[in-house]
């Protein structure tokens, strides 16, 4: 993949980035430190040490909930001392105001909107240790928004660099000037032509950059600096490579007065637009993920939570209220106050006589009486539409497939489930859509689905399964939608042998018959055949020819399919 | 840190407006902001509580009443003195649970007396300011249901661990969210009075701007609230001209018959369209300092009071404010 300098150069710069951190954590929001291992190990280590300099920093446990974060009554000391006992929650009791969160990428979304609560009111910096290694995994994006650097470590080997890296050298140099007007439009530039659209980055950088010069012992922002706070702050953020749509642009954004402001800046440079130099920097330094996922057309926005945003099923934890039962609360189950008090009454006299303190306390409970809250949730359905886009299924009943997705999906607006779109075509299967509810993404989704090439059904398969996998994972009920005509000629090794082919797609559709979906097989062929109907037995899903799908017609189907099965 | 002034607040220039509105006449109902993160959307609507003069509230009243209105307190509210505590904006987290929100039993007096006492929720601390949630399209749906509830009625009711209790809670509501994360009901929708759709500056000289006065503000707080506290004070006056005027303003029978035929052309469902955009324009006219309503208020005022009422059409790609200009374009030329 990257070259060993390369990777050098990322830790070095993460290693920088860490450092102006330490000095100002509050004035970054907080860091991301992505890539498990050693390396980062060290790097934390040393983090911390500077940063614990000025008070403990506290770790916030992947369990945590709402009440341990922001305090609360502390039931079981609160029943022994008879009065009530209060436990501070973690952010009050983060003096320092800096947190550590490991395995960010798994945190819940309302701890992770508490937490950008208090970094947006300035009270809180925090150090997300990102564990995740597949492309779509990622911290919530409330908090990724809201902290300035995104260090990406996966790789990075070199232990001797951290440990000899020192974090305290080079003490601040008093005070940096402000940004100039070009160099403020340099970054605007930057930012558009990464399509990074919030104004947050853009504030960000600045602050990286007047961080770094003060740091080099500049008192004016340099060139050097800008071009590290584009790597550090924007370049992780990027949508898509760098475009100027209009070369005229690059002229605009230097505005004369760049003489009259007497910065001493290198002579080197005039020749040279500053937004050229920059964007070239800033190419090299998009991490590989990203570029990955824009080959695959495939957006980072709003990925986190969109992906997410299917509600985790606690039954303890909310939905609509349906009484309670015994149990200690904690662990994001909550005190059901009126039945434990119903539970403790009919024992009162009895407790009363048996205590000591007579009639110190007005009311007697016992663990064994606390009850806690039970709630229903309604479980979300997932419909995964999995389409054969190859050329033998041809494009006109492509449409029809997408006209039956956004049917589906004008259901979910009403009843909440979701939808999500695969397609499976030439050498593989690839997620259009990750569940979602929106409709802006559906359509947009839908308008780029290419059709034509070879059918790798295997692959369509697997995809499918995965899915439903990660969606069941989440508590939600997954549909399959196989929309085919069943003959399969391209191999999970993107070989094209049509026997083999089917063989293995076979293989995977006895996989997954064994997890028991909901599954549809749709025929899209113009005739029905053996094939789709035989996939359809090994799957044991209902199959339905359908010579020409009608989009209506369609939906319907799967409808009926979903009602039979709650029934 | 202190606030952002609401005037140095670069652009979003219907976001603003939508947001004065709302100040003006609480009766519009809520303003739903559609936008990106990193828009602004929570600074303005902070900075706007911030710029709004202090309340007179009674003295350890834990509903923020009013010395001159305090019947409806559930509390026995008597003290005499009389403190200026600053306009409410509370910050409605993602996740919150009802009992957060609506109030709960007091675990405390509960378990220590015996007592039975309501320890009011984050709505009895939003009464007579703000509440602001961020990404409401991913708040729990009996959640929304029931803020909205609370903001159409202006009362909180407690029906719940055997409590039974009412009490004011009549606020801003400012939701947000990006419909690239999913929709809310349109049910849901509907019960916001305004909406409005923000994007980010894409021109250079706006975000190079937005940079400058952000430094600025980071370097000395106080110098930068000192240099825009005039345009502030300009923006409260005209508030407070537009509430005192408000119930002067002439409504012709022309632009009633305006709104309705407006409603209908685009396709409006139910009734509160045509309200909202009737209070919003004479809101506005209050604010322009109109006497009565034209139908260039009507005009103004259209897309924000009913883009977010019309029926969706799946297959349809024509965005709401289209449809919307299309029908102003043909009705009123």
């Amino acid at each position: 993949m990257s070259g060993v300098a390369e990777l050098e150069k990322a830790l070095s710069d993460c290693l920088f980035a860490a450092r102006l951190f330490a000095h100002t954590p509050h004035s970054f929001g907080g860091i991301c430190l992505r890539g498990f291992g050693p390396v980062r190990d060290a790097l934390v280590e040393k983090l911390l040490a500077v940063l614990e300099a000025y008070g403990p920093v506290h770790k916030i446990p992947i369990n945590v909930d709402a009440g341990r974060l922001l305090g609360g009554i502390d039931l079981p000391a609160t029943l022994q001392a008879g009065h009530s006992v209060r436990r501070p929650g973690i952010l009050e009791t983060a003096t320092t105001g800096v947190v550590v969160l490991p395995m960010a990428e798994r945190v819940e979304e309302s701890v992770a909107a508490h937490l950008a609560q208090a970094i947006d009111r300035g009270e809180l910096a925090v150090i997300l240790l990102d564990d995740s290694i597949e492309k779509d995994e990622a911290p919530p994006s409330v908090l990724m928004e809201r902290i300035a650097l995104h260090c990406d470590l996966t790789g990075a080997r070199s232990l001797d660099a951290v440990a000899h890296y020192d974090f305290r050298v080079g003490e601040a140099h008093g005070k940096t000037r402000s940004l100039i007007k070009r160099q403020r439009g340099s970054i605007a530039a930057t930012a558009a032509a990464l399509g990074v659209h919030s104004v947050r980055p853009l504030l960000f950088a600045e602050r990286y950059a007047q961080a770094h010069a003060r740091f080099s012992n500049r008192e004016r922002v340099e060139d050097d600096d800008l071009q590290a706070a584009i790597e550090m702050v924007l370049a992780p953020r990027a949508e898509h490579l760098p475009q100027f749509d209009d070369p005229d642009r690059a002229d605009e954004t230097e505005p004369p007065e760049q003489e009259s402001d007497g910065s001493g800046e290198h002579g080197n440079l005039d020749d040279i637009p500053p937004e050229d130099m920059l964007l070239a920097a800033a190419a090299a330094a998009i991490p590989q993920h990203i570029l990955d996922q824009i080959d695959g057309k495939f957006r980072r926005t709003g990925k986190g939570s969109a992906g997410r945003s299917g509600r985790k099923q606690y039954s303890a934890k909310r939905g609509r209220p349906m009484g309670s039962r015994p149990g200690i609360p904690g662990g994001g189950k909550r005190l059901a106050l009126m039945d434990s008090l119903r539970a403790a009454a009919p024992w009162q006299s009895i407790r009363r006589n048996a205590s000591r303190d007579g009639n110190a306390r007005r009311i007697h409970i016992r663990k064994s009486d606390l009850r806690v809250r039970h709630f229903e949730q309604r479980q979300e359905s997932l419909t995964i539409f999995a389409v054969d886009a190859s050329g033998s299924s041809a494009l006109s009943r492509l449409a029809e497939a997408k006209g039956a997705v956004e049917l589906m999906l004008a259901e979910a607006y009403v009843k909440r489930s979701q939808v999500a779109l695969i397609a499976f075509r030439q050498s593989g299967a690839e997620i259009l859509l990750p569940p979602t509810r929106s409709l802006t993404r559906a359509r947009r989704a839908l308008g780029a689905l290419p059709g034509g090439g070879g059918t790798p059904l295997a692959a369509g398969l697997i995809a499918a399964q995965q899915l439903a996998e990660a969606s069941m994972k989440r508590g939600q009920t997954p549909t399959i939608a196989l929309l085919t005509d069943g003959k399969g000629n391209v191999m999970l090794d993107g070989m094209a042998n049509r026997s083999l082919a089917m063989e293995e797609a076979k293989q995977v559709a006895r996989g997954l018959a064994a997890m028991a979906l909901n599954m549809i097989i749709i025929d899209i062929s113009p005739r029905p055949r053996a094939e789709a109907a035989e996939l359809a037995e090994t799957l044991q899903g209902k199959y339905l020819p359908l010579p020409r799908a009608h989009s209506a017609a369609l939906a319907e189907a799967i409808e009926s399919v979903n009602a039979g099965q709650k029934r | 840190m202190s606030g952002f002034p609401f005037s140095a607040i670069v652009g979003q220039d219907e976001m603003k407006t939508a947001l004065l509105i709302a100040a003006v006449d609480a009766r519009i109902g809520g303003v739903m902001i559609f936008g990106d993160r990193g828009t602004g959307k929570s600074t303005a609507a902070r900075a706007l509580a911030a710029t709004l003069p202090p309340i007179r509230v009674v003295d350890g009243c834990r509903f923020h009443c009013e010395p001159e209105n305090r019947e409806q307190c559930p509390d026995v509210c008597t003290s005499k003195r009389v403190r200026k505590i600053a306009v409410p904006f509370v910050d409605l987290p993602l996740g919150s649970t009802e009992d957060r929100v609506v109030g709960t039993l007091d675990l405390e007096k509960a378990l220590a007396q015996g007592e039975k006492h309501f320890e009011p929720g984050l709505l009895a601390r939003a009464h007579r300011g703000f509440l602001y949630i961020d990404e409401i399209n991913l708040l729990e749906d009996h959640v929304v249901d029931l803020l909205l509830d609370v903001a159409a009625s202006g009362e909180n009711l407690v029906e719940r661990d055997g409590l039974s209790i009412r009490h004011p809670a009549r606020f801003v509501l400012v939701g947000s969210g990006n419909p690239e994360e999913g929709e809310l009901r349109p049910q849901l929708l509907d019960r916001f009075g305004l909406s409005v759709e923000v994007k980010t500056p894409e021109d250079i000289d706006d975000r190079v701007e937005i940079m400058r006065r952000c430094d600025a503000q980071e370097r000395d707080a106080t110098k930068f609230a000192a240099k825009w506290k005039g345009e502030d004070t300009k923006i409260l006056r005209k508030i407070d001209r537009a509430k005192k005027a408000l119930p002067k303003i002439k409504m012709p029978a022309k632009t009633l018959r305006d709104t309705a035929a407006l409603c209908k052309a685009v396709g409006a469902d139910g009734l509160r369209g045509e309200l909202t955009l009737m209070r919003g324009s004479r809101a506005l006219a209050a604010l322009q300092g109109d006497f009565s309503v034209t139908r260039d208020h009507l005009k103004a005022m259209a897309p924000l009071s009913l883009r977010h009422r019309l029926r969706r059409d799946v297959l349809d790609e024509t965005g709401s404010t289209v449809r919307i200009e299309r029908a102003l374009e043909e009705l009123f030329g």
